[in-house]
């Protein structure tokens, strides 16, 4: 069995509204910084797990992605993934 | 009539599950059980409700942990049989995020957790959720949430519009859902999602009664 160390990331479709970016972005600009164009915020959930090589466990996060760590209707996920 | 019984479902986090039975129980005379989210034996309910709350904490998303629970997994075939389903706030959340419903419900537009009276426009009765208002169209229910954005994409939006599924609209929209949507009914109309809580209005202590009729329609055949 192989060990993987999985990082997805699940962001908000670019349709969709983020309040919670806008209102960061407000308060980035309050502090000073510059220049800020868009700012969005979205979810990154690392996962360790095992399985038979790489083919198997893309296959395993796939389905979590789908099914659970993401919403399709109002966001999108991509991950990568390191061999331990 | 006499037996009939609605399933009151429990998560953890479930907070309006007592309300929802108050209101069948003592302002309709309508008995209910409750349902733990464990079960999966739905055999001896004629309806259920969802109720509001934070289910599973919210945790991940709203409704996202609910979905994957032995109840809502057992209720694909309830649904099909044509038995009646409402989902109140969270249980409009559960409802979108297992499938049932289309679309998905998203931080509201100002960040605010609302807790308001709001007036509610009926565009459709279909599944005769809201009967009673032939000639009243416009309903008063409270909403308390923080997450009750509506949103679809076009597509979704269009066939809500052509198949008479969009139930509620907000008169003055308060966070932001697409179209003004309040609530919305599966394309057989016996699953009705909303974000307003019926069981809060139903009785006149406690400010109106017009969440009555809609709680009094799970009875419908």
């Amino acid at each position: 069995m192989d060990q993987f160390a999985v990082k997805v990331f699940v962001r908000l479709r670019p349709s969709v509204l983020d309040p919670a970016g806008e209102a960061t972005k407000s308060a980035s600009i309050k502090l000073g910084a510059e220049g800020i164009k868009s700012l969005r915020i979205g979810k990154m959930i690392e996962v360790k797990i095992e399985g038979n090589g790489e083919n198997e466990v893309r296959e395993k996060i796939d389905l979590l992605c789908d099914r659970l760590f993401a919403n399709t209707v109002i966001e999108d996920y991509e991950y990568s993934l390191e061999k331990l | 009539m006499d037996n009939f019984t609605v399933g009151v479902v429990v998560f953890p986090g479930s907070n309006c599950d007592r309300d929802v039975s108050w209101a069948l129980e003592g302002c309709l005379d309508i008995r209910t059980k409750y349902l733990w989210h464990e079960s999966s034996d739905l055999s001896d309910v004629d309806a259920i409700v969802l109720p509001g709350g934070f289910s599973y904490g919210d945790y991940l998303r709203c409704g996202a942990i609910a979905r994957f629970s032995s109840l809502i997994n057992a209720l694909d075939e309830f649904v099909k049989s044509g038995k009646r389903v409402l989902g109140i706030c969270n249980g409009f959340q559960i409802l979108t995020e297992s499938g049932f419903l289309p679309g998905a419900l998203v931080a509201n537009k100002n960040l605010n957790f609302i807790c308001d009276d709001v007036e509610l426009d009926i565009v459709s009765s279909k599944g005769g959720w809201f009967n009673n208002v032939d000639e009243k169209q416009t309903i008063k229910l409270p909403i308390a949430h923080g997450e009750g954005r509506y949103h679809c994409d076009s597509d979704t939006l269009k066939k809500l519009v052509d198949n008479e599924l969009i139930a509620l609209r907000y008169k003055n929209n308060p966070n932001g859902s697409s179209f003004d949507i309040a609530g919305i009914t599966n394309e057989k109309g016996n699953v009705l999602g909303l974000m307003p809580h019926p069981e809060r209005a139903c009785d006149e202590t406690i400010g109106r009664t017009d969440g009555l009729f809609t709680l009094k329609s799970l009875i419908l055949k």
